[in-house]
């Protein structure tokens, strides 16, 4: 009965990987548009459809990532969850200061639940980035 | 010749290196301190601690930015390896935490002072104003946590391993410098809106 090939660790720059940076990138271009354009607004209130819009984009984009992401093979998926799970802490922290500050405006109704979507969504998206960009230089074996 | 030619053809670098925290845990009180001072401003909603908060962050924030990008970069940028992978090695970590701490302190206490004067107010002839400000936040928040944030996280796990790999090195290093250098660039946005508002 012939042996199972030995694993053999891959150099990481040779891999291909893909586009999880640009793709996170562009979701948080949505984010951003989302907030400074609802923000602007403050303490008024915006017009819904255009931010609805956004927050769309950026939640497609990030399920596309994620759908990316889950296909790499092999991948140092420990590595991963333990630069993301820091990182989403971190973030958590920062999203629940700019949520207070909005609470505290007296932000109220669509428009926060918009903005606090839009939130979830950068607190989601950072550790994403971060733990890729660490996790896609880990040694792993083919 | 190339970062990659001077760490040799196997890409690794050689030598003792010091161990280090990618996070310094140290630092994280005085970040405590400074975030639950920017809260009790906004909850107090009171002028100095607001104006000292957004003006100690920015003034922080923009500097740092500007240093690491036009001063500091191209020096690092000019280094061998090895003396790239020790400085590295005490300067990103601090980074790591100072950043994000001075940019949530100018943030969370502006938006409060734009609240404050108006400045939110469509119909203030400084809206346009502040509008750009958040455009230029914006920008400098995408480039920030995509593309710097992670490469700054990145080499330090690199220079963690046995033996780091001197091209994913210079390779994340490179992009830290030519970020830090493009929101150096957009710092001077921020300067000219800035003073534009209070004048």
């Amino acid at each position: 009965m012939a042996s199972a090939p030995a694993a053999v660790p891959v150099r990481p720059l040779e891999r291909r990987m893909p586009p999880v940076t640009e793709i996170g990138a562009a979701s948080m271009v949505a984010i951003a548009a989302g907030v400074i354009y609802m923000a602007s607004y403050l303490p008024k209130r915006a017009p819904l459809g255009v931010a609805i819009a956004l927050l769309a984009v950026a939640a497609g984009l990030q399920v596309v990532n994620w759908v990316l992401l889950s296909r790499i093979r092999p991948f140092a998926w420990n590595r991963f969850f333990q630069v993301a799970g820091w990182t989403l802490l971190a973030y958590a922290v920062i999203a629940g200061m700019i949520e207070y500050a909005f609470l505290f405006d007296h932000t109220r109704g669509a428009q926060l639940a918009l903005l606090t979507a839009m939130l979830a969504l950068f607190m989601l998206n950072v550790p994403v980035l971060v733990a890729f960009t660490v996790a896609r230089y880990q040694a792993v074996d083919q | 010749m190339t970062a990659a030619a001077e760490a040799g053809t196997a890409g690794r670098v050689e030598g003792e290196r010091p161990r280090f925290q990618v996070i310094p845990v140290r630092g994280l009180p005085f970040v405590a301190l400074a975030l639950i001072g920017v809260v009790v401003a906004i909850a107090r909603d009171e002028r100095w601690g607001l104006v000292f908060c957004h003006v100690v962050g920015g003034g922080l924030w923009t500097a740092i930015d500007l240093f690491v990008g036009f001063v500091v970069g191209p020096i690092v940028g000019r280094l061998s390896i090895p003396a790239r992978v020790e400085f590295s090695i005490r300067f990103m970590p601090k980074m790591a935490l100072i950043i994000p701490t001075v940019v949530t302190m100018t943030l969370a206490a502006g938006f409060q002072l734009a609240r404050q004067d108006g400045f939110l107010d469509t119909s203030h002839p400084n809206h346009a104003w502040v509008v750009a400000s958040m455009c230029v936040v914006g920008v400098m928040a995408v480039i920030a946590l995509a593309y710097l944030e992670p490469a700054n996280i990145a080499v330090l796990f690199e220079l963690r391993k046995p033996e780091p790999d001197g091209e994913v090195i210079a390779r994340l290093m490179r992009r830290f410098m030519y970020t830090a250098g493009i929101t150096g660039a957009m710092q001077i946005a921020t300067l000219i809106i800035m003073t534009r508002l209070v004048s």
